[in-house]
Order: structure tokens, then C-alpha cells, then sequence
């Protein structure tokens, strides 16, 4: 009985993540533009996706915009962490704090500052503008993710290895980084999704020709978004999904080799 | 492990990048496909200007358009506006595209963007001519503009030195002829404020829209600035809001082919998309009067490229490109000859009221800053009302900060016993 309860528990939770993604799949197969009433099957609005410039430009801004901030904001922020990392614990406590005030920000605190930062420093608009808006808001997420993993980390690993004569260039490259990998690569996957998902900051900071993809979809909604946009948000789903479902079976898979590997020995 | 997925998304994400540009140098050869209707129109464009002035000099404009409202190649035989600009002059176009009036208002009054075309609506083009924010266009250079239909009210520019119309259209009532009684009279904005309908009207969910429609109702100018009439409106709109079952914007697609609702307002053109998707939709215009807008190109000051932005109100103008552009919005177009190739069913259709709509229509024009503030605090007034008293509020809030200090205390208190605790232990 109690099973079951969970069970349909589960399903309900389930039912209410996943159904607006369900709807909006099956929508993009609609033969009309309607988003309530099915005409039949299509995949015209596939087909009609790679052709439709405005929206294919707005998705190569949206990514290339994401790849170069999350690799600077990475880079950035695994420095700054460790830098916080190694400070006295006052000044530490009061830099984390400025750290952690763009993340509590509201987003349109950010963005309208931001925009008349720009403006004062006599910038146009653009694509440079739009990526530096968004190197700012992932630096923190990078700082945060890796500074666990810097406290995790035994100090007595950089001393032996100071002591068995390894450089301070060494130390950071063979035990400091290797260590705070995961952090890195987390803040970094972060800073991506955060980059694409971005809406509020993009739309203050976007210039004449690097318009994302969140602009241009809500700049539909006068006349009707369009059912390309169903179609592009069902592609970057499966992508997202299957890149999920590859990295389970291979972990899993790692995970079964190691255990054999013990039972082994 | 992780590593590998990480490089994966990365390599993904560059290739699709990657894979967009490639496209962009390929143009897709346009599939061959016979042309259907039998009288395929051939036109060419004019050689009123020097369209190859500007040719491999390196120049592009900004285009700021409303989304969805140009007339783009999606994969069959259909024309795509800038790419047929860009091969006709060589001039590279930044095309963007924004949601509302306000919007581009905010974006050019923040600076930080130059824009060498937009094309905002009316009341938006009478408050940013008199805010100096246009360039005076130079018509010599817009020849194409002898195509524009005169009879549109303009009196948003009433020079007509700023702006070339580009669209226009009528705001009216779409009903569900399975809903709504055939008895009634439905050629009256009465019919929105008719108890039988409770539940199922649909209005404007922008307030100079909705007020408009208030103030049509009432015999008023939609332009009144006058502190009464605006009042009276936002009376007659209170009394309405318990009938209405949304304010909304592009949902009504929606609640319209779904059958959701009787009664609707929105643009004549739109209706035209809805009724394809439902014919059992209908759309009738009010004979009180109603709003005629229009949308119109203009050249915001400070523009870099303003030579070849008058080149592209030009090409805009062209016979064949608004006979497209028209096509693919279903809005009506202001250009003469391209209404003459419009076939008949679309002539006679909502989209092109006869005289004596037109000639009852009325065009929004800027209102001044009193007017506009008092506006909105009625609207906002008028949404508020009958939603949350500030007994409900208050109480909120109470409870809200009586949860805060309960956890904080116990909270407290946990920690203080945690302590004695181990003070015993030792």
C-alpha cells in the first residue's frame, strides 16, 4: 500500500515536471500554427527552423556567446577562488560577500546597471558588450562551485610535494588543479546553462546584431510565437537529455569496472 | 569522466556554431517546385534609385522590426526581404526585432545601440517626433513613396517628413459564431459588456488599447486627455472586468482556436490567421468607430548609415516586396499598387474595411504626460480592484514575519540545548 502511495506520488511530480515539455514536443509536430487544437502530423516547422535566419542567427549568438564567457568566466573564477581561498579570514568573509551580491541581485538590478555602465563608458552595443554582460554574472557560479573543493583539498598534498622539490608552478598544475577539477567543470557547465537560459540581462545588454535567442522569442509574442521555436526547444531538449543519458550508462559502466576490479584483486 | 561530456557539450555546442555559419555562406538552392497558381506574378523592381550605390562599400544598417513581421524565406519559394536587399545593393542588413513599442522607446532613449531603421507604431512616432528623436527622412531619395495611399490617416505625422507607413490595420471583435446568439447585435462594443457573455470576453491587455475601447463606447475621441472621460472609461472598464475572462495579448490565438471564448478584440490581421485555424471565427468591426494604426519606418537621430536606410524604405516600398511582406503578415498594406495584385478575397477581406470604416476610425496620437500617468493609475486601479483587499495583504505579512522569528527562535533555542547538553556531557 505504501509503495504504491510513493509510486503515484512519483508520478504525479513527474507528470507536472515533464508534461509542459511533452506539450510542447508534441506541438511541434502540429500541422497548423494553433497551440491548442491538433490539425495533424508535420515536420514542416523543422524543416522551416533551418531556414529561418532570424532565428538561426539568434541561436549561434545565444551559443557562442555562452562557449566564450563560460571559458573566461572558468578561468576567471577558478582564480579568484583560489586567490579568496588563500586570504586572511576578514577580508575573505567580506570578498565572498561581494561574491555572493550579483547572485542575490535581482536580474534587472544587473541588467539595467550594466546597460548604463556601458553607456557611460561610451560603448555601443553589441556582441562584445553581450558577452561581457555574461562573463559577469557566471563568475560567480565558478567561484562558488570550485571553493568547496579547495577546502575539501589536504594542504599537506601541496607541502609534500613542495618538499620532494616541485615548483609552486608544479604544485598548482599537478595536485592543486587535479584536485579542484570537478568544481572547475561544474562552475563551468554552470556558467553555460546560465549563459543560454539568460533573458533579463541579454535584453538590457544586447546590441543591433547580436540579438539571442531568449530576445528574439519573446519579441515574437505581439503577433504569435512561432512553432519553430516548439521545434528548436524540442531539439536542444533531446540534446541535453541524450547528453545526460550518455554520461549515466558510461558512468555506471565505470562504476561495474571498478567494482570488478576490487572483487579481482 | 566528467571531462570527456564536458568537451563533448563543448565540441557540440562549436560545431552547431560552427555548422550555423556554414549556412550562412551556403544559401539553399530554392527546391523546384512548380508554381501553383496559374497566374504567377512577375515583378521586378524599379530603377527609381541608384541601387547599386552603396555596393561593396562595406556598409550595414540596423533594421530594428517588430518580431514575426517581415516576409522571410523558410525553406520553400518564398521571399525573404533582406536577403533580397542585400543581393540588390550590397548592402549587409542587421536585422533585430523587438516586442512592444515601449520596449524600443527604452532601448533608444538608453542609448548604446544605433539604429538606422525602425519602425514603430502611430502614438509612438508622434512622441518621438516630439521628443526630436527623428531624422527628417529625405523623400527625393524614397521615390517609391508616391505608392502610399493617402486616405490612411497620418495624423500622427502630419508632415509626413519622418515616416513611410509600412502596415496598417483595424482593431474589431473575432467571435465564435457557435457561441454567440445570432440574435444579438455584434457591430457594437455594447456586446462587451453584455452579461450574457460573463466568463467569455477577451479584452486588450495593454491599457491604451483597452481604454480606447471604453472610450469609443462612451462617444469619446480615443486621443481625450480630458481627466473626466478618462475617468468615466475607467468606470465603464471596472464594471466590465467581473464579464472579462482575460487580458491578453498573443494568448488570444489560443483562446480563439480553442474555442475557449465568444468574444475577442484584436487586429483585423490577426484575425484573418485565427479564422484560418478555426473557421468557425468570425470578426466584424464595431460601428461606433475604431482604431486604425499603422506602423511606419522611420529614421531614429544619430542613425550612421542614413543614405542607405532611405535606400531600404525604398526597396520596402517596392510593388513586389510589400506585395510579400504583406502576404506573409496578413496585415493590410498601404501600398497602392501592391493592393491592385492582391487577388479579390483578400481585397474584400477584414483586412480592408470599406469607406465608412475607415473614414469612423481613428488613429492614436501621443498623449501628454498627464494624461498618460493618469492612465495608467486608473488601469493599474482597475486590475487591482476587486482581486486583494489589504486586509489579505496585511495578514500575509503578519504571518510571514511571525514564521521568520518562530524559526528563528527555535532555532535558538535547538542551539542552547545542543550546548547545555554537551556542557553535561563534560
Amino acid at each position: 500500500m505504501k509503495k504504491h502511495v510513493s509510486r503515484i506520488y512519483m508520478a504525479i511530480v513527474f507528470f507536472f515536471l515533464y508534461s509542459p515539455i511533452a506539450i510542447m514536443a508534441i506541438f511541434s509536430f502540429n500541422a497548423s500554427k494553433s497551440r491548442t487544437v491538433w490539425t495533424g502530423f508535420t515536420l514542416d516547422w523543422y524543416a522551416k527552423l533551418f531556414h529561418n535566419e532570424t532565428i538561426i542567427n539568434s541561436l549561434g549568438v545565444t551559443i557562442i556567446v555562452a562557449v566564450i564567457a563560460s571559458v573566461i568566466s572558468t578561468i576567471l573564477g577558478t582564480a579568484a577562488a583560489i586567490g579568496i581561498f588563500n586570504m586572511k579570514k576578514k577580508t575573505r568573509g567580506m570578498v565572498m560577500y561581494f561574491t555572493y551580491l550579483p547572485l542575490l541581485n535581482p536580474e534587472i538590478v544587473t541588467g539595467v546597471s550594466l546597460m548604463l555602465l556601458f553607456v557611460f563608458a561610451g560603448m555601443e552595443m553589441s556582441f562584445v558588450t553581450l558577452t561581457l554582460a555574461h562573463i559577469s554574472f557566471c563568475v560567480p557560479y565558478v567561484i562558488l562551485n570550485v571553493l568547496p573543493k579547495l577546502r575539501q583539498m589536504d594542504m599537506s598534498l601541496c607541502e609534500a610535494a613542495m618538499d620532494l622539490g616541485c615548483s609552486q608552478r608544479g604544485v598548482f598544475g599537478k595536485v592543486v588543479l587535479p584536485e579542484i577539477m570537478p568544481g572547475v567543470l561544474t562552475g563551468f557547465l554552470m556558467s553555460i546553462t546560465y549563459s543560454i537560459d539568460d533573458f533579463v540581462i541579454s535584453y538590457f545588454t544586447h546590441g543591433a546584431n547580436s540579438q539571442n535567442l531568449s530576445v528574439t522569442i519573446y519579441s515574437m509574442t505581439r503577433k504569435k510565437v512561432n512553432p519553430e521555436i516548439n521545434a528548436l526547444s524540442t531539439i536542444i531538449f533531446l540534446v541535453v537529455l541524450t547528453v545526460l543519458l550518455v554520461m549515466n550508462i558510461t558512468d555506471s559502466r565505470r562504476q561495474k569496472k571498478l567494482r570488478e576490479g576490487v572483487a579481482a584483486a | 569522466m566528467k571531462k570527456t561530456v564536458c568537451l563533448l557539450i563543448v565540441l557540440m555546442l562549436l560545431l552547431t556554431a560552427f555548422g550555423v555559419y556554414l549556412y550562412k555562406w551556403k544559401s539553399p538552392a530554392p527546391p523546384d517546385e512548380e508554381t501553383e497558381e496559374g497566374e504567377e506574378i512577375e515583378l521586378s523592381y524599379s530603377d527609381s534609385v541608384d541601387w547599386d550605390k552603396f555596393r561593396d562599400q562595406g556598409i550595414s544598417i540596423n533594421v530594428y522590426n517588430w518580431g514575426e513581421y517581415i516576409s522571410v524565406n523558410e525553406g520553400g519559394d518564398e521571399f525573404d526581404t533582406n536577403e533580397e536587399f542585400e543581393k540588390l545593393t550590397g548592402i549587409n542588413v542587421n536585422y533585430s526585432t523587438f516586442a512592444t513599442n515601449e520596449e524600443l522607446y527604452a532601448k533608444l532613449k538608453g542609448g548604446g545601440t544605433k539604429y538606422d531603421l525602425i519602425i514603430p507604431s502611430d502614438y509612438m512616432i508622434s512622441r518621438m517626433i516630439n521628443e526630436g528623436m527623428l531624422e527628417k527622412l529625405d523623400l527625393s531619395e524614397i521615390p517609391n513613396v508616391k505608392y502610399m495611399d493617402k486616405s490612411i490617416d497620418s495624423s500622427y505625422d502630419p508632415t509626413g517628413e519622418y515616416s513611410v507607413p509600412y502596415m496598417w490595420g483595424v482593431v474589431g471583435i473575432i467571435y465564435n459564431t457557435t457561441l454567440v446568439d445570432e440574435e444579438d447585435d455584434l457591430a457594437t462594443w455594447d456586446i462587451l459588456w453584455d452579461t450574457k457573455y460573463a466568463g467569455s470576453i477577451l479584452m486588450f491587455s495593454s491599457p491604451r488599447d483597452a481604454f480606447g475601447i471604453a472610450e469609443k463606447k462612451l462617444g469619446y475621441s480615443y486621443n481625450t486627455e480630458d481627466p473626466d472621460e478618462l475617468a468615466a472609461a475607467a468606470q465603464l472598464l471596472k464594471e466590465q472586468k467581473p464579464l472579462v475572462q482575460a487580458y491578453v495579448a498573443d494568448e488570444v490565438f489560443d483562446k480563439m482556436g480553442g474555442g475557449e471564448a465568444a468574444l475577442a478584440v484584436y487586429y483585423a490581421g490577426d484575425a484573418i490567421t485565427m479564422i484560418d485555424d478555426n473557421p468557425d471565427l468570425d470578426f466584424i468591426v464595431p460601428r461606433e468607430g475604431t482604431n486604425i494604426y499603422t506602423d511606419a519606418m522611420c529614421i531614429p537621430k544619430g542613425a550612421p548609415n542614413k543614405e542607405a536606410a532611405e535606400m531600404y524604405i525604398n526597396f520596402m516600398c517596392e510593388t513586389k516586396v510589400a506585395l510579400a511582406n504583406c502576404g506573409y503578415t496578413n496585415y493590410s498594406t498601404p501600398h497602392t499598387e501592391a493592393f491592385r495584385y492582391l487577388d479579390e478575397d483578400t481585397q474584400n477581406s477584414y483586412s480592408y474595411p470599406d469607406e465608412e470604416t475607415r473614414a469612423k476610425g481613428e488613429v492614436y496620437t501621443a498623449l501628454s504626460d498627464q494624461a498618460s500617468k493618469q492612465l495608467e493609475e486608473h488601469w493599474t486601479d482597475i486590475m487591482s480592484s476587486g482581486n486583494s483587499n489589504p486586509v489579505t495583504v496585511i495578514i500575509f505579512i503578519v504571518a510571514c514575519i511571525a514564521a521568520i522569528v518562530f524559526i528563528n527562535v527555535y532555532k535558538r533555542n535547538k542551539k542552547k540545548r545542543i550546548e547545555l547538553e554537551e556542557v553535561e556531557l563534560r
